[in-house]
C-alpha cells in the first residue's frame, strides 16, 4: 500500500458520495514507525487504508476521523510516551508522533 | 482537504512532476505547489515558498521549523533499470516494485522478454545503448545489469556512468568485474568514475538462489537511495 493509494481510494471514496478522511503523519521524534509523510485513509464506516504507524495508534486515529468528518474541522492529535493516553494507545516503540487529521470534502 | 485540490494533486502525482500539497494545520488551509504552478487557497510568503522548494528538491516531507505549514512532498517512484531479461530478473522485478520502484526491463533478445515472467516491467527489446537512451536515467534511476555478456553489459554501463543514476550495479565475479573494469577504463573511464559501479552487484550476505540475490540488489540500491537521510 503506496501513501498516494490512500489518496486513490479517498477519491474514490468521494465519487461515490462517502465521507472521507485523510490522517497524515507531519512530525515524528524517536523510533517512530512511519515517517513524515505518511497517509491513512478513513472513511465514514471506519474503513481505512494505508497507516500512521504500526498499528499502535490507528484505532484513536480513526475515532478522531469521524469526528473530523461530522464537524469538518481539522484536528492535530499528538501520540507518545509523555502523552496522557500512552497507556492507552501510545506507542511502544517509546516514539512520538504528531498526525494531522482532515475531512475531505 | 477540497476534493478538486486532491484532483489537482492525483493529477499531478500521476503526471510525475514533484510537486508538494501545504498544509496550515490550524485552519486547515491548503495549496499544491510545484509541478506546473501554485494551486489552492493558502497564501505563502515568498521565504516559505523557498523552504517548501528546497524540501521538494530533497524529497523530504516536514514541519516548517517556527511555522504552522507542513509540507507533503510527492515525488515520482524512484526507477530500476534492468539490463537482460534473465532468471534473477524474474525475482528482481517483483521485489524492486515492492519497495517502490518503477522496472524497467532492456533485453534485445526477444525471446528472453517474453520467455521469463516480468509482469508489471516496461520491456524495452532494444540494444543496452539504444535502451539506456531511451530511459533518459536521472538522479532517481539505478541501473543494474545482470548479462555477464559484455556486449550487452557494457554498453549500458558506459551510458549509466555517463548519467547522473545514483546506482550503478554489475553482476559477475571479482574476477569478471576485473576484467569488465579493463575494458571500461580502455574506453576512456577513469577510476572514480569507475568507483561507481557496485561490482560484484549486491550486499554481501552469502545470497545463492536468484530470489537471495535479488533480495541483496534491493537491499544496496535502498542503502544508495537513502544515503543521505543517515
Amino acid at each position: 500500500m503506496s501513501d498516494t493509494q490512500a489518496l486513490d481510494h479517498i477519491a474514490t471514496w468521494r465519487a461515490a458520495g462517502h465521507k472521507a478522511a485523510l490522517a497524515t503523519v507531519i512530525q515524528t521524534w524517536g523510533s517512530s514507525p512511519r515517517p513524515a509523510g505518511s497517509h491513512m485513509a478513513i472513511n465514514a464506516k471506519g474503513e481505512f487504508v494505508g497507516s500512521v504507524s504500526g498499528g499502535c495508534i490507528e484505532g484513536a486515529v480513526i475515532e478522531a476521523a469521524r469526528e473530523v468528518m461530522a464537524t469538518g474541522q481539522p484536528k492535530t492529535l499528538e501520540f507518545g510516551v509523555t502523552n496522557e493516553m500512552a497507556w492507552d494507545v501510545g506507542l511502544a516503540c517509546g516514539g512520538k508522533v504528531r498526525v494531522f487529521v482532515e475531512a475531505v470534502e | 482537504m477540497k476534493s478538486s485540490l486532491l484532483t489537482e494533486l492525483q493529477s499531478r502525482i500521476a503526471a510525475k512532476h514533484s510537486c508538494a500539497l501545504v498544509t496550515e494545520t490550524i485552519t486547515g488551509a491548503q495549496a499544491i505547489v510545484g509541478g506546473g504552478g501554485t494551486a489552492g487557497a493558502l497564501v505563502l510568503s515568498p521565504e516559505s515558498l523557498g523552504h517548501i522548494n528546497r524540501l521538494i528538491a530533497a524529497d523530504k516531507s516536514s514541519v516548517i521549523d517556527g511555522t504552522n505549514l507542513f509540507v507533503r512532498v510527492y515525488s515520482p517512484s524512484p526507477r530500476m533499470v534492468i539490463v537482460g531479461a534473465v532468471h534473477i530478473a524474474q525475482s528482481l522485478v517483483p521485489l524492486a516494485q515492492l519497495a517502490g520502484f518503477e522496472t524497467i526491463v532492456i533485453d534485445p533478445r526477444g525471446a528472453f522478454l517474453s520467455a521469463n515472467e516480468l509482469a508489471g516491467a516496461t520491456a524495452i527489446e532494444e540494444w543496452p545503448d539504444e535502451g539506456m537512451t531511451k530511459v533518459k536515467a536521472d538522479a532517481r534511476t539505478a541501473v543494474v545489469t545482470l548479462t555477464h555478456d559484455p556486449k550487452l553489459d557494457d554498453p549500458a554501463l558506459a551510458a549509466a556512468l555517463r548519467s547522473p543514476a545514483f546506482y550503478i550495479g554489475a553482476l559477475g565475479s571479482r574476477k569478471t568485474h576485473e576484467k569488465r573494469l579493463l575494458r571500461l577504463r580502455g574506453e576512456g573511464f577513469n577510476e572514480t568514475e569507475l568507483a561507481r559501479i557496485h561490482g560484484p552487484v549486491g550486499l554481501d550476505i552469502n545470497a545463492v538462489s536468484p530470489a537471495e540475490i535479488a533480495v541483496s540488489i534491493v537491499a544496496q540500491v535502498i542503502d544508495e537511495l537513502r544515503a543521505d537521510t543517515k
